[in-house]
């Protein structure tokens, strides 16, 4: 997928002048909070199993090395094929591969990230293949030729409305008259048009939400039971994961489940939590006769050991773009890659570099309302200010930024020489906006007056009034 | 026997010292009255805040180093904004961590640091305020002092002590204002998109004062505010505590009779 991350601030914009995508985004604006506020109130437990699952998942990326060879030997052992991929190219060639040896046509998909993130669709088509993406949300994104722009909620950013008209359009050859005005006759329409495509289908490929070490077993969540007939339906199943899903038993995976979907969606479970262990055995009423496990780095393994490994931990819940200010505004799209909101902003530079990614650390308040709802305690904020760290030790941030900072420093260290170039600025500026109170227009702050006043100063500073104040003592 | 008066440190933000040295005498007198000694040390410019969040942490220790050796005869340093308390209590020693001694520094400076409201009520003991303030307020809780310091239930408690106040809650209290510091600067037009969203909740309350325990966060608020032609008066929440809202108009606001 292109990073179209350099042209951040561009992006956004367009998202904030999108009217559709405003009123789309109200939704993610309360829904998802008020949902996770409530499921989270109702488990006592819910701080302390946020400590257990961080603490396993800690545990797991220190052993990496034994957790994937453990993983390796137990699917093995039950029968699955496991492809190690260490670039997006590596695994795009190792499925195509797979499905050329099958001779497939068509493949269901069920959702996977991490299919976004080695551009696997537009691959396949391009090697003569026939994706079909069975998540509604999935769906409709992959019906209107875009790319998801959120995690969990991949269509969040389109109304009601215009999944009505694109599903009018698309899906030719029904009544036109038939009514589409509840969101449940959507999803039966897009549920009537996928049933024959699992029949039909030569591969079925999934993402992971664990794998397990002890079992060599992989875990998928759905709402929609997609995720199953994907991957039992069609005689072969390819489940694509990145090396960070690892945990190491199924104790391991239940615990943090319960944090997933009242981080999510605000449910205790989701509808559907479906472990497939190797192709279907000998006494089994169904399943596919091969399973394949590609296991992607694609840059992860990079991380361990630095100041973004806790990122490791992610669970891809969706919470911190739900609470965050930023995402509010803009919506998935703007941050220009695969993952947005605060996951993204550091995930991002770590994956396509911090040249390409920067922005994102850096469009963030540092609000820290993220690391409050990350179910695995992530520190987004403060690996946030790591990459800007690196971005300014690399000469990597703007050369204003850089030049108004080195001012601004120059006097902060050199208290007398700033109070007294204070002094003097802040009696102008308050001059400026005495009458007002305020000021509409101020050279060099044009970005923040241009929607809003700046509120004018006294005059004299609290320094200066205090020294007055004392010599009068 | 009276206790011996602690002597305090104010570290009084650059935002207050350039903008609104109101709320730097409202945290006097303020101190004062729950028995310190308060001083304030000639040698204090800014946190460090725009250097750390900036990513250059090479300015942001030499101004951290000079905070430390200003304050470092005090028993206390107080700040009235959660936002630079959080700053000098959390961020300096992580500044320090591969350097021993100064990281040790840090760490008994940050032991001594405390954000204006929460240590009015949770060092000092107070649990109640004389102010002639009255009206319908709401407040913004500001999300360093929020999410570092669990500075919520202090100023609330604080002003529900005044008679004539009247706390009207606003929806979604706990989102950001949009601020965040070199934020605003950088990526001016979300910034302004999130204070909208802000204003627009602040207004739906009704309420004729909004206040909070930051000054990045009120001129914020204050500039949209005063931009939407909204009425409402914004002042920092120790303004009022002191009984000092007559000593200056409202943020963003003219001397009566000037406009
Ligand atoms: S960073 Fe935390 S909150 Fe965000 S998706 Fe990952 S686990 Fe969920």
């Amino acid at each position: 997928m292109d990073v179209r991350t350099p042209h951040f601030k561009d992006n956004a914009r367009g998202a904030m002048a999108d009217a559709s995508l405003q009123e789309a985004l109200t939704h993610i604006r309360r829904g998802f909070i008020d949902k996770r506020a409530r499921a989270v109130d109702a488990l006592p437990e819910f701080e302390a199993l946020r400590d257990s699952s961080k603490a396993i998942k800690d545990h797991t990326l220190a052993h990496l090395d034994l957790y994937l060879e453990a993983f390796i030997e137990r699917a093995e052992a039950a029968g699955s094929v496991v492809h190690i991929a260490e670039t997006a190219a590596d695994a795009r060639d190792t499925i195509i591969g797979i499905c050329r040896e099958a001779g497939a046509k068509r493949i269901t998909k069920g959702k996977s990230m991490i299919s976004e993130e080695i551009d696997l669709n537009t691959h396949l088509a391009e090697a003569g293949f026939v994706p079909v993406e069975t998540d509604l949300g999935e769906y409709i994104v992959q019906l209107r030729n875009e790319t998801p722009s959120h995690i969990i909620a991949p269509a969040v950013h389109v109304t009601r409305d215009r999944i009505e008209q694109d599903f009018r359009e698309k899906h030719r050859g029904l009544d036109p008259d038939r009514d589409l005005s509840d969101p449940k006759e959507l999803l039966a329409e897009a549920r009537t048009m996928l049933r024959g495509e699992y029949l039909a289908a030569d591969v079925g490929l999934t993402g992971a939400n664990f794998l397990i070490a002890e079992t060599g077993s992989s875990v998928i969540v759905t709402n929609e039971g997609n995720g199953d007939l994907t991957q039992t339906l069609a005689p072969v199943h390819i489940v694509l994961a990145s090396l960070d899903k690892l945990v190491p038993t199924l104790e391991d995976a239940s615990q943090i489940l319960r944090l997933l979907g009242r981080s999510a969606t605000g449910q205790d479970m989701t509808v559907y939590t479906t472990f497939s262990t190797g192709p279907r055995r000998a006494d089994d009423p169904d399943g596919p006769a091969a399973c394949h496990v590609v296991i992607l780095d694609n840059g992860r393994s990079s991380m361990l050991g630095t100041d973004y490994q806790d990122m490791l931990r992610c669970i891809r819940c969706g919470a911190c773009m739900n609470h965050c200010p930023v995402y509010h505004e803009i919506g998935g799209h703007a941050y220009g890659w695969v993952y947005p909101g605060p996951m993204g902003a550091v995930l991002t530079p770590a994956l396509v570099g911090v040249d390409q990614g920067g922005h994102l650390p850096n469009a963030s308040t540092l609000c820290g309302r993220c690391e409050e709802v990350c179910p695995m305690k992530i520190p987004l904020p403060g690996m946030m200010r790591s990459w800007r760290r690196d971005e300014f030790e690399r000469h990597l941030s703007p050369a204003t930024v850089r030049w108004g900072l080195g001012v601004w420093a120059f006097f902060a260290r050199r208290p007398r020489l700033y109070q007294a170039a204070t002094r003097l600025a802040m009696r102008i500026l308050g001059n400026l906006g005495a009458r007002r109170g305020h000021l509409r227009r101020l050279p060099l702050a044009g970005g923040w007056t241009a929607e809003r006043d700046l509120p004018a100063p006294a005059g004299a500073t609290f320094q200066e009034q205090w020294a007055e104040r004392e010599r009068r003592r | 026997m009276s206790e011996p008066r602690p002597r305090v440190g104010l570290f009084v933000t650059c935002l207050v010292d350039l903008f609104r040295p109101t709320v730097g005498f409202a945290a006097v007198k303020l101190l004062e009255a729950a028995g310190c000694t308060v001083e304030v040390p000639a040698d204090q410019t800014c946190c460090g805040q725009p250097a750390y969040n900036s990513g250059d942490n090479r300015d942001a220790r030499a101004i951290a180093e000079g905070v430390i050796t200003a304050f470092q005869d005090h028993d206390y340093v107080v700040a009235p904004s959660g936002s630079c308390a959080g700053m000098l209590k959390h961020h300096y020693p992580a500044l320090f961590a591969d350097d021993p001694a100064w990281e040790e520094r840090a760490r008994a400076f940050a032991a001594k640091v405390h954000e204006l409201v929460s240590f009015l009520t949770d060092v000092r003991g107070l649990t109640e305020v004389e102010s002639s303030f009255a009206g319908a307020v709401t407040y913004h809780d500001s999300c360093s002092g929020l999410r570092e310091l669990g500075v919520r239930q202090q100023p609330r408690a604080l002003l529900r002590s005044i008679d004539g106040v009247k706390l009207e809650e606003m929806d979604n209290r706990d989102a950001c204002c949009g601020f965040g510091g070199t934020f605003c600067v950088k990526y001016p037009d979300i910034s302004s998109a999130i204070v909208g969203r802000k204003s627009a909740a602040i207004k739906a309350t009704g309420a004729d004062t909004l206040l909070a325990g930051d000054l990045g966060c009120l001129l914020n608020m204050a500039g949209k505010l005063s931009r939407e032609g909204a009425t409402i008066d914004v002042r920092h929440v120790a303004e009022v505590l002191a009984d000092m809202h007559d000593a200056a108009p409202a943020i963003g606001k003219p001397e009566s009779g000037s406009r």
